[in-house]
C-alpha cells in the first residue's frame, strides 16, 4: 500500500477520504484486547524514583496499532487539544515507519516524550476512541510515548525545516509545556526565540513539579535540547520582572513580542491555626526540593528534606498524589492523603489514584483539616480534623463538602504537607503597568491569547489557574499563531513606512535588532 | 546582550569565618537596590541559598556578597577564589528597603549581621539622615566592617560580648544608652541573629520606635514559589522571599521563626561534616 497519502488539503479544508493500511478486517482488530505497559512492581518502586510505567516495547506498540479502526472521520484528533493527527501516526507506526510517525507527531505537538507520559489521555484522546465503545480503548499515549522514545534511544532525532530569518525577535518567559511549545513554534517560523527562566535549570514545573518516577528529568531534558535544535536560546537565572522588566523587552532589547508563560507557583495555604509549625510544607517546597534539587540524593547533593515518621497529604488533585507518593518514596512508615469531598469528586487523573493506592498510601475521604497541633519545639505533633458530608452541586458542578458539626477527631503526624493549588505568581503583572488581571491576579487574555497590551500575549496557567501540561501546549501553539500574526502586520507596516520614509526605519530596526 | 558566568573578581578575608566576595553579575548589578539579596549556588549538586547583596556597581557589572562559613554551602563559598566561579547566581530578589528621610535613624548590626545593615546605612545616609550605627558581635575577631560603617554614620558604636573590643554587651544595652541620652530616635533597623532582632524589637516597643528587621528565614526559589520563607506579620502570611525580607519588627512572630529555621538543623550538620571529612580525604590523595 502506497504511503504517499497526503490526504489532507492545506486549508485544513475537509477530509476527502483518509487512507487505510491496516492489513486486518475490522471484525478482527476487535478482537485484540488493549495492551498494558510495563510497570514496576508497586513493593519495589516505593523504594526507588525509576520511573513506575515502563511503556511499551515495539512489539507491544505494533500490536497495539493493529486495533485502530482507521475511522473515516476520526473523532480522536478532534478531542485532542492540539490535534494530533492520532490515526496517522498510528498508521505509519504500523508500517514500521518510526521516523515518519514521531515526525506526525510533532507536526501538531513538539513535546511527544513529555505528553504521552503526563497527559491525561483517558479524559481526552483515548475517551473519544470509537474502539473503547465497545471495548477498552486504544492505548494512544504509550504508542505515542513509545515513538519518542525509540527516536531518542536511536538517536535518530533530526530538526524540523526552520524557516528563512524574519529578522524578529521573540521572549518566551517560562521554559515550561507552553514556553517551550511557542519557542519551537515560532523559531520554526523563523523567528528569533529567546527563552527566560527564572531557576537555574530548564522545564518549569516538568522540572520542579512532576516527579522523576513519573517523568524523568533526562526526558525533559532532552525534550528541552530538541527545542535548542531549532535555534532557540534559554537564558536561566533571569527573573522576569525582577532582572529584567517586560517593558525593557519590548524596549530597548528589541524583542517585537513576549510570551508569558509562568505557571501558577505561588503556594496556597489553608489558613488553620498551627500551618506554620515545622514539619508543614506546601507541596510545591516538598516537590521542588525532591524534583529540582534532588533532596532524595541527600547528602550527594545538597538539599535537605526531613519527613517524619508519618505524612499527612491535604488534597485530591495530581499534585497531591504526587506529593503522597513521593513522601512514601522517602520513606516514611505511613502516608496518608486527606481529602475534603468523596473519591468521585477527586481532580486527580484515575492512573494516579490507582498508582497511590497500589503503592500503600492511605486515603480518607469526607475529612478537612481544622488546626494542625505542635510539641513544645514547634514542630507537628496531630492534625485536627472535621468529617464532611456532600451537600448542594458548586458552580462547576461538583458537589460542596458541608462540615457535620461535632465530629472533630485528631491524627497523630509530624508532617503534613498542603496540596490545595497554587495561585498566580503576582511579579510580573506587579511590575508591567497596563497589564490587565482578574481578581485572582490571573492574566486576562483574549481568544487569541493576546494580553491588554499589545505584542504581549499568554497562556497556561498564569491565563487559566490551573490546567494541565497539554493545555498549555495548546495555548502555546494559539498564542504562536497570534504573535506571527501580530509581528507580521508590524513587517509589513514598516516595509510599508520604510518605502515612505527611505532608509530611516531600517536603520532603526537594524539599532533595535 | 552578553550573559554572566559569575566570575569571582576578588575575595577579601573580613574575619577568621567572614570572606568578602566580588562577583561578575551585571543584570543584578545594575538593578540591585538597597535591601535587595541574591540567590547562588556554588556548586553543580548545590543548594540555593540566598544572601543580601552588599554593594553594587552597575558599570563594572559586580556585586559584593558577604559571606560566614557555617554550614557547608557557606564553608566552600568562603573558600571560593578569584577566578573561580558561582554556578547560579538570580535576582536581585526581595522588595527594597523602605528608605526616606526620616530624621535619626539607628541602625543595628549583628554578627555577620553588618553586612545587611551597611548598604541600609548608606542609603539612609545619602537621603539625609542622621545615622546612629551599632556593631554588635561576640568578640573582636568577628566585628566587620567598621571602617566601613563608621564613614556612613554620623555615630559609631561597638559592641563585643566579652568586651574585647568597644562596649562590652549586647547591642541593645547600646541602644538603650543611646535612648537614654538622646531621646528617642526616629526609626530603627536591625539585622542579625533572629534573637537579637527580636531582642531589639522590645526594648523599641514600648516607646513606641518605628523599627524594621531583615528576615533570613529558609529559603529555595526566592521567587515565592515555594513558601518554605513564610512568616507570620500581624495576622498575616508573608512570604519573606517576595514580600520582606524586611517587616515591621513589632508584627513579626519570631519565635515561630526561630523554630522553622531549626527543621534543618540535624542534617545540616550532618551534611557540614561529610563534607569536611571527603575534603581531609582529597587532601591526602594530592599530598
Amino acid at each position: 500500500m502506497s504511503s504517499n497519502g497526503h490526504n489532507k488539503d492545506k486549508s485544513g479544508a475537509k477530509v476527502e477520504k483518509r487512507r487505510k493500511v491496516i492489513d486486518i478486517p475490522p471484525r478482527e482488530r476487535m478482537k485484540i484486547p488493549r495492551h498494558l505497559p510495563f510497570e514496576q512492581d508497586p513493593r519495589e518502586r516505593v523504594s526507588n524514583f525509576c520511573e513506575v510505567s515502563e511503556g511499551f516495547d515495539i512489539e507491544k506498540a505494533l500490536e497495539e496499532a493493529k486495533r485502530c479502526l482507521e475511522c473515516n472521520d476520526p473523532v480522536c484528533l478532534k478531542a485532542c487539544p492540539v490535534n494530533v493527527d492520532i490515526p496517522a501516526f498510528i498508521q505509519l507506526l504500523y508500517e514500521g515507519d518510526y521516523a515518519g510517525a514521531i515526525r506526525k507527531i510533532r507536526e501538531s505537538n513538539y513535546l511527544p516524550a513529555i505528553c504521552g507520559r503526563v497527559c491525561p489521555q483517558e479524559n481526552l484522546c483515548e475517551n473519544s476512541c470509537i474502539v473503547g465503545k465497545k471495548l477498552e480503548p486504544l492505548a494512544i499515549g504509550k504508542m505515542e510515548r513509545f515513538l519518542a522514545d525509540f527516536e531518542a534511544r536511536n538517536g535518530t532525532f533530526t530538526p524540523p525545516p526552520v524557516a528563512a530569518s524574519k529578522g524578529q525577535k521573540v521572549a518566551v518567559v517560562g521554559s515550561g509545556p507552553g514556553g517551550l511549545t511557542v519557542a519551537a513554534e515560532l523559531a520554526q517560523m523563523g523567528y528569533e526565540v529567546t527563552i527566560f527562566e527564572a531557576l537555574h535549570e530548564a522545564g518549569g514545573v516538568l522540572k520542579y513539579g512532576i516527579p522523576e518516577f513519573r517523568l524523568p528529568k533526562q526526558i525533559v531534558d532532552e525534550e528541552v535540547d530538541r527545542v535548542r535544535a531549532l535555534g532557540v536560546t534559554i537564558e536561566t537565572n533571569v527573573i522576569i520582572g525582577r532582572t529584567l522588566t517586560i517593558d525593557e523587552l519590548l524596549g530597548e532589547m528589541g524583542y517585537g513580542a513576549v510570551y508569558i508563560g509562568t505557571g501558577a507557583g505561588s503556594p496556597r495555604f489553608l489558613n488553620v491555626p498551627g500551618e506554620n509549625l515545622s514539619g508543614v510544607y506546601s507541596a510545591s517546597e516538598l516537590l521542588t526540593r525532591v524534583n529540582l534539587m534532588k533532596a532524595y540524593k541527600f547528602p550527594e547533593f545538597d538539599t535537605p528534606l526531613k519527613l517524619g515518621k508519618k505524612v499527612v497529604v491535604l488534597g485530591g488533585g495530581d499534585v497531591a498524589m504526587d506529593a503522597a507518593r513521593t513522601s512514601r518514596r522517602i520513606g516514611p512508615d505511613k502516608t496518608l492523603l486527606l481529602y475534603r469531598r468523596s473519591r468521585e469528586e477527586m481532580p486527580a487523573r484515575l492512573e494516579e489514584v490507582h498508582h497511590a493506592e497500589e503503592e500503600g498510601i492511605e486515603f480518607h475521604f469526607l475529612t478537612s483539616p481544622v488546626a494542625i497541633h505542635g510539641d513544645d519545639n514547634g514542630w507537628v505533633r496531630a492534625i485536627e480534623c472535621q468529617k464532611m458530608r456532600l451537600g448542594e452541586p458548586d458552580e462547576k458542578g461538583r458537589r460542596r463538602p458541608v462540615p457535620i458539626e461535632g465530629s472533630n477527631f485528631t491524627i497523630e503526624t509530624d508532617t503534613v504537607v498542603v496540596a490545595i493549588g497554587q495561585s498566580p505568581n503576582p511579579i510580573i503583572q506587579q511590575t508591567t503597568p497596563g497589564l490587565e488581571t482578574t481578581t485572582w491576579g490571573t492574566i486576562v487574555v483574549d481568544d487569541d491569547g493576546a494580553t491588554s497590551r499589545p505584542g504581549i500575549f499568554a497562556g497556561g496557567d498564569i491565563s487559566r489557574g490551573g490546567a494541565t501540561v497539554i493545555q498549555a501546549v495548546a495555548d502555546g501553539k494559539r498564542a504562536s499563531r497570534s504573535i506571527d500574526a501580530y509581528l507580521s502586520k508590524l513587517r509589513e507596516e514598516k516595509g510599508a513606512s520604510s518605502v515612505a520614509a527611505g532608509s530611516q526605519s531600517a536603520g532603526k530596526r537594524t539599532a533595535a535588532g | 546582550m552578553e550573559y554572566p558566568v559569575y566570575r569571582i573578581i576578588q575575595t577579601e578575608t573580613l574575619a577568621p569565618t567572614i570572606t568578602r566576595l566580588t562577583v561578575e553579575a551585571p543584570l543584578v548589578a545594575r538593578k540591585r537596590k538597597a535591601g535587595n539579596f541574591v540567590i547562588v549556588r556554588a556548586t553543580p549538586t548545590g543548594e540555593r541559598i540566598p544572601l543580601t547583596i552588599v554593594d553594587s556597581d552597575p558599570e563594572k557589572g559586580t556585586i559584593v556578597l558577604i559571606v560566614q562559613a557555617i554550614g557547608k554551602t557557606t564553608h566552600i563559598i568562603t573558600g571560593l577564589g578569584a577566578g573561580d566561579h558561582f554556578v547560579d547566581v538570580v535576582g536581585p530578589l526581595g522588595e527594597p528597603t523602605p528608605v526616606s528621610d526620616f530624621g535619626t535613624v539607628v541602625c543595628i548590626g549583628g554578627g555577620v549581621g553588618t553586612a545587611v545593615i551597611y548598604p541600609i546605612a548608606k542609603a539612609l545616609k545619602v537621603a539625609g539622615n542622621r545615622v546612629i550605627s551599632i556593631v554588635g558581635a561576640r568578640t573582636r575577631d568577628l566585628v566587620i566592617l567598621e571602617e566601613e560603617m563608621a564613614a556612613v554614620s554620623d555615630e559609631l558604636v561597638v559592641t563585643t560580648d566579652d568586651g574585647s573590643h568597644g562596649q562590652k554587651g549586647f547591642v541593645t544595652d547600646a541602644l538603650q544608652k543611646i535612648i537614654s541620652e538622646q531621646g528617642k530616635p526616629d526609626a530603627v533597623y536591625a539585622i542579625g541573629p533572629l534573637p537579637m532582632m527580636r531582642a531589639v524589637s522590645e526594648v523599641t516597643r514600648n516607646p513606641g520606635i518605628r523599627t524594621w528587621v531583615s528576615l533570613n528565614p529558609i529559603m529555595m526559589d526566592g521567587t515565592g514559589m515555594c513558601g518554605a520563607c513564610r512568616v507570620t506579620v500581624g495576622d498575616e502570611l508573608k512570604f519573606a522571599c517576595v514580600d520582606g525580607p524586611e517587616f515591621d519588627a513589632h508584627r513579626v512572630n519570631f519565635d515561630e521563626l526561630i523554630a522553622r529555621n531549626r527543621t534543618y538543623g540535624g542534617l545540616e550538620k550532618e551534611a557540614l561534616e561529610a563534607w569536611k571529612k571527603s575534603t581531609e580525604t582529597s587532601d591526602c590523595k594530592h599530598v
